[in-house]
């Protein structure tokens, strides 16, 4: 029978050849042939772009009717610089820009909180505390003609309120309102770790702001589902892969206990995924989740509206991939990736700069990082086609045993009780960090080669160079900050809070309240100071 | 001046005595290194223990041991109580090395003056305590801690060295995840004094607790005294400001501590820890005494041997060992 | 006795900052090799690693510090150790901590930094070496 045949022609050929693994822990034939792929039929499996189940791409037309966006996250500073270099962006054509938030914004804190000290205004990201730095950040900015993506999560409901309180104060009618959130907490608690709220109070959160954008900012996306981050704390990519896809479907699950009909919130969640080396092994992932994705919205959730069914990425190369040891590697660690990403049928893409993750890049790595996805655009080819990789044995063969084994981590965490259940237990977490642990020590085996850094090494080191701490700006911050509160009418302000704290007993919708209190000069502090008064705070257990 | 320098037993006792957290810090590193010196200190800090209230926790993972400490931690302080508490994990039996993680969900107390917390790893030691527990909690006592509690390492069936150590003991279930059933096969009932049902807002709750408590009502030894209580909680990390039943569970402890000391049981409780910890000075101090005769002489290793190829058995060895060397 | 004493070490993350995939793979690693790690947890402040460090005796304390705020962070746990008469645990760390730094922070005190992707072994090789062998000046 001609399989055997194949089969042990194969065995005989490729005797001596030792096994390859790939990050995800399949076993790389040498060989593909069209027994890899046999049982496929391409009209229901693979199909056309555009078209159910979208394997091939979401869009009809992909990158023939239009490129990818090119959207680069660029580091901002405080609110006043932010501004400037926002204008400069929409000045030069951008029509959409991303507003990234310093870090004690991101744990939710205000710059006069002891715990922010020496972190106001770090690592690129804007401090924001009130309205008014929401002001000043979007100053002159056309907020009905420009896309806003906020990169914020367990506070987006505060930010929210004030981008909300801020279109209102300039007659900007809610609904024309256009751009996103990451707003996904769930993959707080498996890897990126800002979360404030147990998993259910913030999980109401997440509803109470999807249900407000569904019913008041309709153009507007309230979830980016991130598996960015689960890739950067150690998850291979079919963890990547299965975890995000397992976070999605728990949000619309939830959605639709909400009272939600699918149709109507579904079209507005979109995806953030990592693009690793592993060219083949990315393109895989991605072909896999939109099919994914696509079957579960049809069958499962019963979605009516193709705009449910499409998954829609947004795609970062792989930060965690770059090394410190010579830089320069990363120019070509990025353009793989990034090819790799296009050739994937990404929606947007950002590429880093090859200092990235260790240093403040410089307008020549940003530029490098931008010309990267210029010239695959351009020069490669790879957007000459839809799906360039379609119909390869590899691919269609690893696109398929990429789905069956995330079906089988869909099962394992149903039998779990699902993906808040499998976060209280610590699954997520678990193998998260057992594949952290596992990558570390096959570098260190010397079984999986990075060059620079476990091969190929060189003596001489590559600068870290950080941001220059500027002190200056915080001292102002918090001294703005510290006259702004005395200023307020306190009176109105205990009033609002009390109303915070009872909707947050209750079932109410925040997002009123919350707009009604920042306008009162509430603090994004002082909001979430009230919200971890009635839904606590969450520690996790340790697990390595 | 650091003290690891001066290991003056005088100074470490003293300092110790005064509440110093360096020094009971580092002589309970030396207990658990089985240092020289330890047993020298232990003697002079035994006449200032004994009357610390011993609390210990036993439950499987997963039962919300650590969520529970947290709060009793919060408790016994608004009492105006100093705590002392140790937490147990298990040591590789393959590394010798361990991951402490337990302190993290006690961390918050990390800055008052009046808790003391340690991991400790079990270091091979079998029963659900670590090597040297029962020591570290005399150090803790003469600290001047009010309260001591203790988490062990496991679900409570193989693991019960807690209950000679621990006046109070609380054994944590969570409805529907079989510990129950589990428990009342072990036996686990007659050695629990307060039965913490946690996360009893899950559906079996209320049934779990009518069950427990027919098994106790219909099993218990009516001439006891103390029947066990069951008491429901709700306090795991994932539902922080709905902690539930906390009031009842320190309630529970006190009643029976109050038990103990009005009826005079307490004693018979302090007379169990300390034939325990004779008992474990005693193996110790004879292991040494016996091994120091044959170490580094390869005898052990021979004798091993011996026994293995079916030539001697452990008890003639251990006879003939005691016999040349212990009758000097 | 022992050959070797069983070494016990801190592994703490100050400050805001959530990545703590790099300090769970070196307290693992560190087990694997034989130590106790005491695991703090995220968001701490230096007066809770230091607390911790003192009752738990730690033989050493690693910060991870991906911040950019380890100058400020190093000095202030160095100092509080000092302060409560244990300046006698090593205080080590890693992180994205340019090479001018390291220099400056092992003058001030702390043992070694160490700059992502480097090997598990050698912060084992390094914590063994040190500590086992470690005499102890009368300047603590």
């Amino acid at each position: 029978m001609p399989q055997d045949k194949t089969a042990d022609t194969d065995r005989e050929r490729f005797a001596g050849v030792g096994p390859v693994k790939n990050l995800s822990g399949f076993e790389i034939k040498p060989l593909y042939g069209p027994e890899d792929i046999k049982g496929t039929e391409f009209e229901r499996d693979v199909g056309l772009p555009g078209q159910y189940p979208y394997v091939r791409g979401v869009y009809s037309t992909m990158y023939r009717g239009r490129p990818w966006t090119i959207r680069q996250l660029g580091s901002l500073g405080p609110p006043g610089e932010a501004n400037k270099r926002i204008r400069q962006l929409v000045d030069m054509g951008a029509t959409g820009i991303s507003i990234c938030l310093d870090m004690p914004t991101i744990m939710g804190r205000d710059s006069d909180d002891p715990l922010a000290e020496g972190e106001v205004g770090r690592c690129g990201g804007v401090a924001i505390d009130t309205l008014q730095d929401v002001r000043e950040v979007l100053a002159g900015i056309e907020l009905d003609k420009i896309s806003i993506n906020f990169v914020s999560n367990s506070q987006s409901s505060v930010i929210l309120a004030m981008f909300c309180a801020l279109a209102e104060e300039r007659g900007v009618p809610w609904d024309v309102l256009t751009g996103t959130m990451q707003n996904d907490v769930l993959k707080e608690y498996q890897a990126q770790k800002s979360y404030y709220f147990p998993p259910r109070p913030s999980m109401r959160l997440i509803l109470d702001t999807l249900s407000f954008c569904m019913r008041s900012l309709p153009r507007f996306n309230p979830i980016s589902i991130s598996g960015y981050h689960l890739a950067s704390a150690g998850a291979s990519p079919l963890q990547e892969l299965a975890f995000t896809l397992a976070n999605g479907f728990t949000y619309v699950e939830e959605g639709i206990n909400a009272g939600m009909p699918v149709d109507d919130f579904a079209p507005r969640l979109s995806f953030f995924f990592k693009a690793h080396n592993d060219v083949f092994e990315n393109v895989a992932k991605f072909r896999a989740a939109r099919r994914l994705w696509a079957r579960t919205m049809k069958g499962k959730f019963g979605a009516k509206n193709p705009s449910s069914w499409r998954l829609r990425v947004h795609t970062q190369t792989s930060g965690s991939s770059l090394t410190a040891q010579q830089m320069e590697n990363n120019i070509i660690r990025t353009t793989l990736q990034a090819f790799s990403a296009v050739m994937a049928g990404t929606q947007s893409l950002h590429t880093n700069a090859f200092d990235e993750a260790f240093s403040v890049p410089t307008p020549q790595s940003e530029r490098v990082a931008l010309r990267t996805q210029q010239i695959i655009l351009h020069e490669s080819g790879a957007a000459s086609t839809i799906d360039p990789l379609a119909g390869s044995y590899y691919i269609e063969a690893l696109t398929r045993q990429m789905e069956e084994a995330c079906e089988k981590y869909f099962q394992t965490i149903a039998d779990m009780g699902g993906v808040i259940a499998g976060i209280e237990k610590g699954y997520f977490q678990r193998e998260i960090a057992e594949s952290a642990f596992r990558y570390q020590q096959s570098l260190e085996q010397g079984e999986r080669i990075v060059v620079g850094l476990n091969q190929y090494t060189e003596e001489e080191e590559s600068e870290i160079r950080l941001r220059e701490l500027d002190s200056e700006f915080e001292r102002n911050k918090v001294a703005a900050l510290k006259k702004f509160k005395e200023d307020r009418d306190q009176d109105l302000l205990r009033a609002k809070g009390e109303e915070l704290r009872e909707v947050c007993k209750g079932s109410d919708n925040v997002m009123p309240a919350l707009i009604s209190a920042v306008k009162a000069g509430m603090t994004l502090g002082e909001a979430i100071g009230h919200m971890r008064e009635i839904f606590g705070v969450y520690r996790e257990q340790a697990v390595f | 001046m650091s003290i690891r320098k001066s290991l003056n037993p005088e100074e470490l006792v003293e300092k110790l005595l005064s509440g110093d957290r360096r020094a009971a810090a580092r002589l309970i590193t030396l207990i658990e290194d089985q240092s020289v010196q330890a047993n020298g200190m232990m003697k002079k800090i035994f006449p200032h223990t004994g009357r610390s209230t011993i609390i210990g926790l036993t439950g499987s993972g997963g039962s919300g041991k650590s969520t529970l400490i947290d709060h009793l931690i919060g408790r016994f302080r608004t009492m105006g109580k100093k705590v002392g508490v140790v937490a147990v994990d298990p040591s590789s039996p393959f590394s010798g090395g361990a991951l402490l993680g337990d302190r993290i969900r006690f961390q918050s107390h990390a800055t008052d003056d009046g808790v003391f917390i340690r991991s400790m790893a079990s270091r091979g030691y079998l029963g659900g305590l670590a090597r040297g527990t029962t020591d570290v909690v005399r150090v803790m006592e003469a600290m001047g801690n009010d309260v001591i509690l203790i988490e062990t390492l496991g679900a409570g069936q193989d693991e019960i060295d807690i209950i000679h150590l621990a006046q109070t003991c609380l054994l944590i279930l969570t409805p529907g995840m079989g510990d129950d059933i589990q428990a009342m096969k072990a036996g686990i009932m007659e050695i629990a004094d307060v039965i913490v049902l946690n996360k009893a807002d899950l559906d079996k709750a209320n049934l779990c607790q009518s069950s427990l408590e027919t098994i106790i009502h219909y099993g218990m030894d009516k001439k006891k005294g103390w029947i066990p209580r069951v008491v429901p909680t709700i306090a795991f990390a994932s539902k922080s400001t709905d902690i539930r039943g906390m009031e009842e569970l320190v309630q529970a402890i006190m009643d029976h501590q109050a038990y103990l000391h009005e009826t005079r049981k307490i004693d018979d409780v302090r007379n169990k820890r300390i034939e325990q910890e004779l008992g474990l000075v005693f193996k110790d101090e004879v292991e040494k005494v016996v091994f120091a005769g044959i170490k580094g002489t390869g005898k052990k290793r021979e004798y091993i041997e011996s026994i293995r190829a079916g030539k001697t058995d452990p008890y003639s060895v251990v006879k003939e060992v005691l016999s040349t060397f212990l009758r000097v | 006795m022992n050959a070797t004493k069983t070494l016990r070490i801190l592994i703490a993350k100050p400050g805001l900052d959530g990545h703590d995939r790099g300090a769970k793979v070196v307290a693992r690693a560190l087990s694997n090799a034989g130590m106790e790690v005491i695991y703090s947890g995220l968001h701490q402040t230096p007066e809770q690693i230091v607390n911790a460090a003192i009752d738990e005796d730690v033989d050493a304390v690693g910060l991870s510090i991906l911040s950019g705020a380890h100058n400020t962070i190093f000095a202030r746990v160095l100092q509080l150790l000092k302060e409560k008469d244990a300046g006698d645990i090593l205080v080590f760390g890693g992180g994205t901590i340019p090479k001018k730094d390291r220099a400056p922070l092992e003058a001030m005190g702390v043992g070694r930094v160490f700059i992502p992707g480097t090997d598990t072994r050698d912060i084992v090789a390094y914590l063994q070496e040190t500590l086992q062998t470690r005499s102890f000046s009368a300047s603590c």
